[in-house]
């Protein structure tokens, strides 16, 4: 017998990477086409739905001194958005829209004309005497998206470290709560504290609140190892009932003692605020929204330029190999379930010292979510992250300023955060991938 | 293949770890179990009376003197803490109202419990109860006070709606998961709030609308539409023992119940024995959601609750902590829901009895859910013996 | 550096893995470890490397006793570990691999990216270990995930070198390399402790040879003995190193694969217009590095994954569309290679994954109820056939040996008739004579007329069992050969090389 004897060798093969095209490519270019599809036909029905093409806008939030209404008429913002539409629908037919960074930026610009188009048929024709005006999302949208904002950090430093924060919620309420508990205190009962500060050690308390919250998940989730989902939950439930029966423990005549905190002052960056459209909206707020710009920046540099933050990424990635290296995991794991509560806490702190002023149950709405949704859309990233959370900001602003027009009811305007949510979740992220050891506690074997 | 030389037989060389026979580990895992949950339920009432005594005037009063005379403070506290939970007592057995209430309460947590529990076996965790029984209770209601139908009949199609209105909006989460991939932690709470605008839009139109009222408040369901009572209690209750038996059967004893349990324990070993674990995903949200439109109309067909978007209530968030106490087992949630109904009845007592806020109740339950699951904490407090074995639930990281 | 080790013992439970346990490692040796699977000598090397606490006994450096509570503490001391799983971070880079835990920064914690590449790259020129530090580790191969480790080892200023069965992942030409890599650390006066269960690679770089049994040092051996006498030492008997069987009698063709291609959910291709025929009554071995495809090869006859182009037919019929349910049913049986993530349910009973695909037919089920009585004399009857150790048909999987595990697999997918069995690593991480047991029984199974597609990294199991070898590269098969073909020459068609060295095309 031969030394070896070669039944079949094939011939010389060919790479045929080309000719196979695989089904997730097919599928995106269908997901395309139906998106695309959909929103033209759309938009060409609101650009025909339109009978009187006159709209108002201005460039403020409402209108005052500054800001006077303007006039628009609407066709040509109508079929240039269609326009804009159907160049793309026509790449994604032909399989020729663009790849990565490019087709991102027709994306969003297809996403900003349908939103325009959009609001020219809300806008027009409102039946009531009263004629609401387009007016300037960004302001409404920074305020509903600084607290997601925080929450979404912390939610970032506690997955990228391999601990799921559902309690993102809770942390928010024990935040809002102890914020304006401590700011009341401050005015009332501690003379020592200048007036100008007492807002501020309202945000002392949230923090105090949410590294409280904090500690507890590290305690039960590193230490006791519960399951984490479970135990979001449960301190989301424990961190609700809680503030609601302290709150309900604070008598009528002593609320003002314990729960009329000040808020906080704004503060304008001179020529800055006078940027149009943008300013205001950034550059003349809380020192807390300042904190909100300051803290995404200090946690992607944290997270991705230092020491602490790669072995935070280690640890949450693959324990074990953090472990042979000397690293002391559930340690990292702690500080950055702890750190992450100091977001979380002054995201809270938002919903009283940093807006409305008073705690009242469940102030944050179900936002604690949200912002856990926006972590998961932005990939665990903190800017993803952001820029998610800044989205649903966007959406929610716009459904407060559409509740001034008729056209669309209101539950539905309502339900449509919620909604947006769950497409993003499912539709445009679908199967993401998380920290690999995201949930698991670390044991020694 | 001859057997090589030897008569020895292998050995496997690798730690056998000391496997127990079930019929040895059944009794042996069930005492610490029950042990390790009253030790979870005393603490959680330990706290409890921490906060009761902080939330009486008096005893804050007692404070500002404590280093004079100690003991107001001491007599103050156990005065607050003992009227507290003998109301809390008196308010869930004390007498055959009060039995008739926490049975009535522990009914819906036991049915909504049980989708939580079977959601929860197939591996996801159905925060959605809330939203769920919101829409059975649109169908259950609608159905119940805008038709006239027969005795019997009419009770039947509004439960039937119930169920079937609640089982699709469970699936949708179900479904989501499924294709997509999508977390059904995220996509049930979100739910939550969409079911809350759905019945809102019911609420605004005529049909709904309660007449010679202002509030969003719809009429009661007819007579025809609601479960006979005996003694004061309606019968729908016995629907949920109904249904633990049924999910129990199901879980344990069904082909069914056997892709659900491996679905829930090892996807891709379910997957690669030839189930689908999409099926099991959706049908297992569906069956869910049918379990908590049982649940709402319990209300809505039992107590005649009328509609309002506060029709859950807290049920469908306490069904999470029913399930979890519970084990995820069918037996486990129904004790779960008997003692939390207890609660809940007996946290109105308190309130009206002692002026403790209802809200101590939810404080409770989450403690009480905490320290379960976390038995070694509670053991080193009570300096229990047993061994380490954490609550099995499985259900780790975000799933995929 | 010496490292010496004296009774260490270490107990879990009433089990004890390593039972007083003496070693001393001389300086610049290589010093092999052998024992089979399950033998203890990854607890031993924990405990060396302070992820385990010894329940007895102690460690010397230098002739001065040690404690090692925390793995920095062994790397302080000098020990460094390749481990048999990587410990790497896989969505790090080479250089952010190697800098973790020992970070470069710039002062205030900011790392400094560019001096701990640097370093990479001047131990990859000393050592000869060619890496790119900025390269992200999840896009290497494996064996140059092999060698980050050795660099990350290196890099602490290891003088004793753990390397945990380090060549299951590689080629025989990669292997040849690591052991030159080995003989030049040496040479450099770095000690290796050399953990392994194959014969062959301790008699070709081992200075000294301790063989290790359940638990305990059985004997030391040196280089020249015998590898029938290393076996015997190694397992406590003799061991036949060769599969019996007699020459296939072939039948149809049974499986028809044409053309498959297989795209994963990063879209790259994996599977390339792979075509091959499996046979009645005989077993097509499947060679070839881990991470060629061969997974998904499989994953995809099965239908656990949709080929993106290509057919699979069946006896005949078009199955490509076919899911697990269909294809189980359809008569093919499958050994998935990562049993305890695809194979069993661990907190099930041993009696329900005896029955995990076989639930729903008629036997065990009566309309939607589970036939319980049939699934109890099931299990009775599997764990008398399959000899599967456990304490009762109720324990759960989970608390079986990995060999008994296995069994539990392989008794479910043989108790259906079988058109085709798929086996993908039948024997990994199990004891040589659960080996021998499931070896048998799959040349039984062929001999049944059943059409066996065996896929193995083990080069002794492929030819060991196989009447015709696939060799997979690179997603392709670049070659089907007989299995007395030279261990080199597949070697090289496993590095990609289409044609045999020696021609002889038939």
């Amino acid at each position: 017998m031969g030394r070896m004897s070669v039944i079949e060798a094939p011939e010389a093969t060919t790479p045929q990477e080309a000719t196979v095209r695989d089904r997730a490519d097919v599928a995106r270019q269908v997901r395309l086409v139906v998106t695309f599809g959909l929103s033209t036909a759309i938009l060409v029905y609101f650009a025909l739905a339109i009978e009187d093409p006159q709209v108002t806008y201005i460039l403020g939030e409402r209108v005052t001194q500054e800001f006077r209404p303007k006039d628009l008429t609407t066709t040509w913002v109508s079929w240039l958005a269609i326009a804009t539409s159907l160049v793309a629908l026509v790449l994604a037919a032909l399989d020729r829209y663009p790849r990565r960074g490019a087709g991102l930026a027709l994306a969003l610009l297809v996403g900003v004309m349908f939103y325009l188009g959009f609001l020219m048929w809300a806008y027009t024709d409102q039946a009531g005497a009263f004629q609401a005006a387009i007016a300037n999302p960004i302001p409404g949208t920074m305020r509903i998206a600084t607290p997601l904002v925080l929450g979404a950090l912390a939610g970032c430093l506690c997955e990228r470290a391999g601990v799921i924060n559902i309690a993102i919620e809770g942390q928010f309420l024990a935040g809002a709560f102890f914020a304006s508990v401590f700011s009341s205190i401050a005015f009332t009962s501690l003379a020592f504290i200048p007036l100008a500060l007492v807002a501020p050690f309202g945000l002392l308390g949230g923090v105090l609140a949410g590294v409280g919250v904090a500690a507890m998940l590290g305690l039960f989730a590193l230490r006791y190892q519960v399951n984490q989902v479970v135990l979001g939950v449960v301190l989301v439930a424990f961190a609700s009932g809680l503030t609601s029966f302290l709150l309900g423990q604070i008598p009528g005549d002593r609320k003002a003692t314990f729960n009329n905190p000040m808020i906080l002052d704004e503060i304008r960056i001179p020529v800055l605020a006078d940027i149009p459209l943008l300013g205001q909206a950034l550059f003349e707020q809380t020192i807390l929204v300042y904190l909100m710009f300051a803290s995404v920046a200090f946690v992607t540099f944290l997270l991705f330029e230092t020491r602490w933050g790669l072995r935070v990424r280690s640890v949450g990635e693959h324990p074990k190999a953090a472990d042979t290296v000397g690293i002391k995991v559930n340690r990292v794991r702690w500080q950055a379930v702890l750190l992450g509560g100091v977001f979380a806490g002054l995201g809270g702190a938002y919903y009283t010292v940093g807006s409305t002023g008073a705690f009242d149950r469940e102030v944050s709405a179900g936002t604690g979510f949200i912002a856990l949704a926006a972590v998961i859309m932005g990939r665990w990233h903190p800017i993803g992250a952001t820029f998610a959370a800044v989205f649903f900001g966007f959406m929610w602003n716009l459904q407060n300023q559409l509740s001034f027009v008729d056209k669309l009811p209101g539950e539905l305007l309502g339900a449509a955060p919620y909604l947006a949510t769950i497409i993003a979740v499912a539709g445009f992220v679908g199967r993401v991938r998380p920290p690999a050891a995201d949930g698991e506690p670390y044991v020694k074997s | 293949m001859s057997d090589p030389t030897t008569t020895e037989k292998p050995v496997a060389p690798e730690p056998e770890r000391p496997a127990r026979s079930r019929a040895a580990s059944s009794m042996q895992s069930w005492l610490p179990t029950v042990k390790d949950s009253v030790a979870a339920i005393v603490l959680a009432l330990l706290v409890g009376a921490v906060l009761i005594m902080f939330s009486t005037p008096r005893v804050i009063e007692s404070l500002s003197y404590f280093f004079s005379y100690p003991w107001d403070f001491f007599k103050f506290s156990g005065i607050a803490v003992f009227d507290g939970y003998s109301a809390l007592v008196r308010g869930s057995v004390g007498s055959g109202s009060s039995l008739v209430r926490t049975i009535e309460r522990a009914a819906p947590l036991i049915c909504a419990g049980l989708g939580v529990t079977l959601a929860f076996r197939a591996g996801m965790f159905n925060i959605g109860a809330q939203g769920q029984m919101i829409l059975g209770a649109v169908a259950a209601g609608y159905i119940g006070f805008h038709y006239d139908l027969p005795v019997g009949l009419h009770l039947l199609l509004a439960l039937a709606g119930a169920i079937v209105l609640g089982g699709l909006w469970g699936g949708i989460a179900g479904f989501l998961k499924a294709r997509t991939g999508a977390h059904e932690v995220i996509t049930t709470i979100m739910l939550n709030y969409v079911g809350r605008f759905v019945i809102l839009f019911f609420l605004g139109k005529e049909t709904f609308q309660r007449p010679n009222s202002d509030n969003l408040l719809s009429p009661p369901v007819n007579d025809s539409a609601t479960f006979p009572a005996v003694f004061g209690l309606h019968l729908g209750v016995l629907l949920a023992i109904v249904a633990a038996l049924g999910i129990w059967w199901l879980l344990e004893r069904s082909t069914w119940g056997f892709e659900i349990r491996a679905v829930g324990a090892n996807p891709q070993a379910a997957r690669t024995a030839g189930m689908s674990v999409s099926r099991v995903y959706i049908t297992a949200m569906v069956v869910a959601g049918m379990l908590s439109g049982l649940a709402v109309s319990m209300m809505v067909l039992g107590r005649q609750d009328p509609l309002t978007d506060q029709i859950a209530g807290s049920v469908g968030f306490d069904a999470i902590t029913v399930a979890l106490l519970g084990r995820a087992t069918p037996l486990g949630t129904v004790l779960a829901g008997l003692l939390f109904g207890a609660l809940s009845a007996g946290g109105l007592t308190m309130q009206a009895a002692a002026g403790v806020p209802p809200e101590l109740a939810q404080v409770l339950q989450a403690l009480i859910v905490l320290f379960v699951a976390a038995p070694a904490l509670v053991r080193g407090l009570f300096r229990l013996r047993g061994d380490g074995q954490a609550v099995g639930v499985e259900a780790k990281g975000w799933g995929g | 550096m010496k490292l010496e080790i004296r009774g260490l013992t270490k107990r879990f439970g009433s089990f004890t893995a390593n039972d007083a346990i003496d070693l001393t490692i001389e300086p610049g040796e290589i010093h092999c470890l052998l024992g089979e699977n399950g033998a203890g000598k990854s607890t031993l090397m924990n405990m060396l490397y302070g992820l385990l606490d010894p329940s007895e006994g102690e460690i010397l450096v230098d002739d001065r006793p040690v404690t090692f509570v925390t793995p920095a503490d062994s790397i302080a001391a000098g020990i460094g570990m390749v481990h048999q799983h990587f410990m790497l971070v896989p969505v790090f880079t080479v250089a952010e691999n190697v800098m973790l835990g020992r970070e470069q920064t710039r002062g205030l914690g900011v790392l400094n990216r560019a001096e701990a590449a640097a370093r990479v790259r001047e131990l990859s020129e000393r050592y000869g270990l060619r890496v790119d530090p900025d390269r992200l580790v999840e896009d290497l191969p494996v064996g140059v995930q092999q060698r980050v480790e050795i660099i990350k080892a290196l890099a602490n200023d290891a003088q004793v070198l753990i390397l945990d069965e380090p060549t299951a992942v590689l080629t025989p030409q990669e292997i040849d390399e690591l052991m030159q890599i080995m003989r030049e650390l040496k040479a450099k006066g770095t000690s290796i402790i050399f953990i392994t269960h194959k014969l062959r690679e301790v008699k070709a770089v081992g200075d000294r040879i301790s063989v290790i049994r359940r638990g305990k040092v059985v004997g030391t051996a040196s280089p020249d003995t015998s590898e029938a006498e290393l076996a015997e030492m190694m397992v406590g008997r003799s061991v036949k190193l060769t599969v019996d069987k007699d020459a296939a009698t072939t039948g149809e063709v049974v499986l028809d694969a044409r053309g498959v291609t297989v795209v994963d959910p990063r879209g790259h291709q994996v599977v390339k217009d792979v075509s091959f025929e499996a046979r009645a009554g005989e077993v097509l071995g499947i060679a070839g590095v881990q991470g060629n495809g061969q997974t998904e090869l499989i994953k995809s006859l099965l239908g656990l994954v949709r080929p993106a182009a290509g057919e699979i037919w069946l006896d005949g019929r078009n199955i490509s569309t076919h899911g697990p349910r269909e294809s189980l049913e359809d008569g093919i049986g499958y050994i998935p290679e990562d049993r305890a993530h695809d194979g069993y349910v661990g907190s099930f009973s041993v009696r329900e994954n005896l029955v995990l695909d076989l639930y729903r037919s008629d036997d065990f089920s009566r309309g939607p109820a589970l036939n319980r009585e049939a699934i109890a004399a099931n299990a009775r009857s599997r764990i008398e056939e399959f000899d599967i150790r456990t304490e009762t048909a109720d324990s759960p999987v989970s608390s079986l040996s990995g060999g008994n595990q296995q069994k539990v697999v392989v008794a479910r997918e043989f108790s259906r008739p079988l058109k085709v069995l798929i086996a993908s690593q039948p024997t990994r991480g199990v004891d040589v004579g659960s080996i021998e047991f499931i070896h048998k029984r799959i040349i039984e199974e062929r001999d049944r007329g059943t059409a066996v597609i065996i896929v193995s990294t083990e080069l002794d199991e492929i030819f060991g069992l196989s009447d015709r070898i696939a060799v997979m590269y690179d997603g392709r098969i670049v070659g089907t050969v007989t299995p007395d073909i030279a261990r080199e020459d597949i070697g090289l068609m496993m590095a990609g090389a289409h044609e045999p060295a020696e021609g002889g095309a038939a």
